[in-house]
């Protein structure tokens, strides 16, 4: 059911349709689509975040109950599958969905950029000669683009400093988070370098899990007055968290003076397990 | 009509003028006396006269009814589609919203999906495209049905008919920093998907005109700035809806429903 258009005037699509994918990885292939990967692997990210915020408060509780908590991860569901192998699955779905969270963010970032080829773009945004005054979309939304990388730079840094122990060299110890945390977030620049990611990871959440609900058409006037409160309190709970340990570093509160098993013994590990016990 | 207190301002106007398609386009500033009664579209009216007798050319610009309903109008005034007042379109929007001796920068609807034909016109027929995808439904012609035949609840018909408001004017776009065209197609989607007549072709409808404007459009970010400056406060609900619907009519089993 074509209609007839005169060819002369007709504007040519920026994107031919492409072939299509076999179900439901077609799904994929269009933004709608892609938003809803965003927004799916977006809420398991999330829960990942404040379930890692939340696991870190152990730190308050002293070095030997933190060597346990992180040892309680690597045992899950101990007895009935390898040690450690459930901890590799998490981290295996997490990487799949930071990959795909990472891969829809920046093709939808070009496609939107090409989709402005007629307008002024600056920093990838489109710009109008009189200076747009956003009305709607706050400082967070507009800044997706930026808090992303940024926290994608930090994620590497933060795996090569607490996971691998690249920077910390012969100070880290595996098994042993709180001192290694400790170590390492009582130099100031590292600190302020947490504290500025973890502000970056608020906002990015402060949209992004208000937007979820819109990509995904969970709509409804029963509970939509409820959205941007939970978006607001889920990047507030993580933000406060996570500011926590690089502040409470800082002014002493997570230190080592009274440590009863120093990380610089071979058989530290031993006796923060021991340690445990005997609470 | 006056109203006692109108007055004339002097503004000064920055326009895009742009002689084609294929021209550059630049910025020309012009000085305007007007009273505060008269509409937007009236001043670039005699801003237009007084360029006829200087022998230059006349700024291109879209209207046709000039009450708010039509979608022909709008052009960037001060960088918001259709300028500063809420749910107005340009050709509603009246010079008493701006001060003596203001500057307004007036610029065309941007987009890549919406080129510039010249000066503030663009070609937003990508927006007809949208609707050829499935933007009607089918009815075969013959003797019209009795009225009332098809019972609608009021609160439905309520709610499509503030989709159905949409004029199809292009200012979400515009005002889109990604263009994307998301609120003209949930309203257009949303008001068929809404009503008893509009389920027979609703999957089918839903991931055409949804495949057809990212044919030409950006991809939606939340941002909202669609809502603000949609001359009719089209929801944001809709695009929800919308997005809901095309992935729902990908996983649907529609072959029992005879919409492949």
């Amino acid at each position: 059911m074509v209609q007839t258009t005169n060819e002369r005037y007709r504007v040519t699509p920026l994107r031919s349709k492409k072939r299509s994918w076999p179900f439901p990885l077609n799904i994929y292939q269009t933004a709608v689509g892609r938003k809803w990967v965003m927004a799916l692997t977006g809420i398991g990210l999330i829960g990942f975040v404040l379930v890692h915020m939340i696991g870190n408060l152990h730190i308050y509780e002293g070095p030997a109950r933190m060597h346990e908590y992180a040892e309680s991860l690597r045992t899950l569901a101990g007895g009935i599958v390898p040690k450690g192998f459930i901890l590799w699955l998490l981290r295996f779905g997490l990487l799949v969905m930071f990959g795909l969270h990472l891969h829809s963010a920046i093709t939808l970032r070009n496609f939107s950029g090409k989709s402005s080829n007629n307008a002024t773009l600056v920093g990838g945004a489109k710009k109008y000669e009189s200076g747009r005054d956003h009305i709607a979309a706050g400082y967070a939304s507009r800044t997706m683009r930026w808090t992303g990388p940024i926290i994608a730079l930090f994620l590497f840094y933060h795996l090569a400093d607490l996971t691998w122990g690249w920077w910390l060299g012969d100070d880290f110890v595996p098994g042993d988070p709180y001192h290694n945390v400790s170590e390492s977030l009582a130099s100031l620049p590292i600190a302020i370098l947490y504290i500025v990611a973890n502000i970056a990871l608020a906002m990015h959440i402060f949209h992004g899990a208000w937007s979820m609900f819109q990509s995904l058409g969970v709509n409804n006037p029963k509970y939509n007055h409820l959205r941007r409160g939970l978006a607001t309190a889920l990047a507030g709970i993580i933000l406060v968290g996570n500011l926590s340990f690089p502040i409470f570093t800082q002014t002493g509160l997570i230190n080592e003076d009274n440590r009863k098993c120093p990380a610089s013994e071979i058989n530290v590990l031993e006796c923060l397990a021991e340690q445990a016990e005997g609470h | 009509m006056s109203t006692g207190s109108a007055e004339i301002i002097n503004v000064t106007i920055k326009v895009w003028r742009q002689n084609g398609p294929s021209d550059d386009g630049h910025f020309e500033t012009y000085d305007q006396a007007i009273t505060t009664d008269a509409s937007f579209l009236e001043m670039l009216d005699l801003l237009n006269d007084s360029l006829n007798e200087q022998g230059s050319e006349p700024i291109a610009f879209e209207s046709d009814c000039r009450e708010g309903i039509c979608g022909t109008c709008g052009v960037m005034i001060n960088g918001r589609a259709h300028g500063p007042q809420k749910a107005t379109a340009t050709c509603q929007l009246h010079m008493r919203e701006f001060k003596d001796g203001d500057e307004i920068v007036v610029e065309p609807f941007r987009a890549a999906g919406f080129p510039v034909i010249r000066d503030l016109a663009v070609d937003r027929s990508p927006l007809d495209r949208i609707i050829e995808a499935g933007g009607y439904i089918s009815v075969n012609t013959g003797a019209a049905s009795d009225a009332n035949l098809t019972p609608v609840p009021k609160d439905a018909a309520d709610q499509a008919f503030d989709a159905a408001a949409c004029i199809g004017c292009g200012a979400c776009v515009a005002a889109c920093p990604n263009s994307a065209a998301q609120l003209f197609t949930s309203a257009k989607i949303g008001h068929l998907a809404l009503l008893p007549q509009g389920q027979a072709e609703r999957w089918s409808r839903t991931e055409e005109m949804v495949e057809v404007m990212e044919e030409f459009f950006g991809s939606c970010t939340n941002h909202g700035e669609c809502h603000e400056a949609c001359p009719k406060e089209i929801s944001l609900d809709f695009i929800a809806f919308m997005n809901r619907d095309y992935v729902k009519a990908k996983i649907k089993n529609r072959a029992l429903s005879g919409q492949n």
